[in-house]
């Protein structure tokens, strides 16, 4: 009769104990394999916020500033690029596409992007998925807008609605441009980026709903009426950033000096991914503390395992004598006891793998459409297998403690049990 | 080991226990497959010599030869070698893992004893012929050892301590949760097994009724001097 065999007889003789054990400590696994999981599907999420775009164009700025307002439309651009500097860029021979970005107002909260409607065929996330809409298409009238699914969500709107476009990025109290109504003409499918976040509208709509404006008050008197906006020439005089697809990415640091040389004005061509990265990098913090949070999870379930062995062994200490009275030597004894924790641990580790799948499976759908998270869910990796062996090892560690009082107490017993 | 050797020689040894009793054995032998009832009131040291002689209780001084070998002389890992292939040994009771089956408890000192196992041969075969000499049939042999009643549990265990033909067999008053009859029937069973076996037994017991059975019986008090009693 083997050892492991007489381990696992008397764990099965423990084993509402030991079941709790096992769960306890998949449990914790399965906990920190799914933080880990949502860490890393988090981090990949948010990496690929925007892709497929191969430089974004803005006034001179930072990266990281560029990059929040143009794709995460958090802050203002000090300055916007003229339309001269746009169109300059746009008939670069290396240029295979652009899309502009005119931003500054915002509907109940929501930022408005004045774009092209190649906004919605050019715009990538999350390894090259474009946009889709849920509901109708691209605006196609100048008074036409197209919500991301978040504003249509929060909102309540449906295709066809009127809404109203308020200058300025704030939230209410501010000068409603509310003569010139949009109808809600498309509404994309979630992305879990910014885009759910935005009304879009045409260029030309951003210019239309400003002309009567001056320096962000309307002319007292002056109201042009609906038609003759229409009429009028509603070329942009500025754009604030732009999203630029390169022929060939080789040019594109050859690009990026000539964006960040211009003469006619200062201008910053930046890197998505590379600035995405440092941006990551600034709020990174919390996704490694959530890291230490799990981790600490798992050792608290070790803790328990050795609590329970330790108590178990009480009960014990009869199978102990009678081992040790019939020639198992003290290190039997404590190897006896180290198999039983590192089975135990193996177990839980396994369960919680396998709870972990079933999790993931689960919830990955409510994750991607509540949370634009989007999970991959893969074999398990490298990284899983080390954190199991962690697991089954610390198992063992744990295992000693037990083992080294069940030794010595073995001796000190002798043949005879005395409570 | 030789035949020639004594079963058991003690001389001049000495071993108290942490919390204050101590017991001293100025000498004590017993033949080869001689049987001895070592009678003392509870509480005296019984127990704490045959932990003695199963070489679990280490003597500060003295010899305690077991089969020729001084197990006071040797150390920890040889003394449970040293056991495992010489002594058997059934306790007064809970002597059997409960969840293995009876046959399972008889082969336990196989797994430890490699002499033992040689010995024993077959040891399915062995523990099974064991068992049925004294009493235990194959079907209940298979049976867990808990749903046993304690007369078959003490019998399951002598056994155990018979299987692999050990030199000597320790006996810590195993008879004492029997009633007079099953006592009676369970030391014949086991007399005649350890003639099988040529094993010779030191059995502890409080109960002089029990004397009959056996070769020679020794009052403690007439080898051992104990101090520090414990009010018990
Ligand atoms: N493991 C032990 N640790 C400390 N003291 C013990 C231990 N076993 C027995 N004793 C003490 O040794 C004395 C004799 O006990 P024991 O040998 O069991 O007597 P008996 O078997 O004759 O009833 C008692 O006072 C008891 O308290
Ligand atoms: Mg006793």
């Amino acid at each position: 009769m083997s050892l492991i065999r007489l381990a696992l007889l008397s764990l099965w003789n423990r084993r509402l104990t030991a079941a709790l054990t096992v769960v306890g400590i998949a449990l914790s696994v399965t906990l920190f394999l799914a933080v880990e999981t949502l860490r890393t599907g988090a981090r990949a999420s948010f990496a690929s916020t925007i892709s497929g775009t191969d430089l974004i164009v803005g006034a001179r700025a930072g990266d990281v500033q560029l990059l929040l307002y143009s794709v995460f439309r958090i802050g203002d651009a000090t300055n916007n690029i003229t339309w001269e500097s746009y169109r300059d860029i746009a008939a670069r021979e290396e240029v295979a596409w652009i899309v502009p970005l005119s931003l500054g107002d915002s509907h109940r909260g929501y930022r408005v992007v004045g774009t092209t409607t190649d906004f919605f065929a050019r715009y990538r996330y999350r390894r090259d998925t474009g946009l889709r809409f849920a509901a109708g298409g691209p605006f196609d009238d100048l008074f036409d807008t197209v919500v991301g699914a978040e504003v249509a969500e929060a909102l309540g709107y449906a295709l066809g609605d009127r809404i109203v476009v308020s200058h300025g990025a704030g939230r209410g109290g501010l000068a409603a441009h509310d003569d010139r109504p949009f109808r809600v003409a498309g509404i994309l499918a979630r992305t879990g980026t910014p885009v759910d976040r935005a009304v879009h509208v045409s260029l030309e709509a951003i210019e239309a709903i400003h002309v009567d404006w001056q320096g962000g008050a309307r002319v007292e008197g002056l109201s042009i009426p609906v038609e003759r906006v229409r009429n009028l020439d509603l070329t942009p005089r500025t754009v604030t950033a732009a999203l630029v697809g390169l022929k060939s990415r080789i040019a594109t640091f050859r690009f990026q000096r000539f964006v960040n040389g211009y003469a006619e004005e200062p201008l910053t061509a930046i890197l998505p991914g590379a600035a995405l990265s440092r941006l990551w990098s600034l709020v990174g913090v919390a996704e490694r503390a959530l890291a230490a949070v799990s981790l600490m999870v798992v050792a608290t379930a070790l803790l328990g395992m050795v609590a329970t062995l330790l108590a178990s062994l009480e009960a014990r200490r009869r199978e102990m004598a009678i081992l040790r009275a019939n020639g198992a030597s003290p290190r039997t004894v404590m190897a006896l006891l180290t198999a039983e924790s590192g089975l135990l641990a193996l177990a839980g580790a396994f369960l919680g793998l396998g709870l972990l799948y079933g999790v993931l499976f689960a919830l990955r759908p409510l994750l991607d459409a509540r949370f634009g998270l989007y999970v991959e869910i893969g074999a398990p990796g490298i990284r899983d297998g080390v954190i199991l062996a962690a697991v089954v090892g610390a198992g063992v560690l744990a295992g000693l403690i037990p083992a080294w009082r069940a030794y010595r107490r073995s001796l000190a017993d002798g043949m005879s049990i005395r409570s | 080991m030789s035949d020639a050797a004594p079963a058991l020689r003690i001389r001049d040894a000495a071993f108290s226990w942490e919390g204050g009793f101590g017991i001293e054995i100025d000498a004590f032998e017993m033949a080869p497959r001689e049987r001895v009832l070592l009678l003392g009131p509870s509480g005296g040291g019984k127990s704490t010599l045959l932990n003695l002689v199963a070489g679990i209780a280490r003597p500060s001084r003295g010899a305690v030869e077991v089969m020729g070998t001084d197990i006071a002389a040797l150390r920890g890992g040889r003394v449970d070698r040293f056991r495992a292939d010489t002594l058997g040994i059934v306790f007064q009771m809970f002597n059997l893992l409960p969840w293995l089956s009876a046959l399972d408890n008889v082969r336990v000192p196989l797994r430890f004893s490699p002499a033992r196992r040689r010995r024993a041969g077959d040891g399915t075969a062995a523990a099974l012929r064991l068992l049925a000499a004294l009493g235990i049939d194959a079907a209940l042999a298979r049976q867990s050892a808990g749903t046993l009643s304690v007369g078959q549990q003490q019998r399951v265990a002598a056994a155990r301590a018979l299987i692999g033909r050990p030199g000597i067999v320790l006996a810590d008053e195993p008879t004492s949760a029997l009633d007079r009859a099953n006592a009676r029937a369970f030391l014949d069973l086991l007399g005649a097994e350890l003639a099988a076996a040529g094993a010779a037994l030191l059995m502890v017991s409080h109960d002089e009724s029990l004397a009959g059975a056996f070769d020679r019986t020794v009052r403690l008090d007439a080898i051992a001097r104990v101090a520090g009693r414990a009010a018990a």
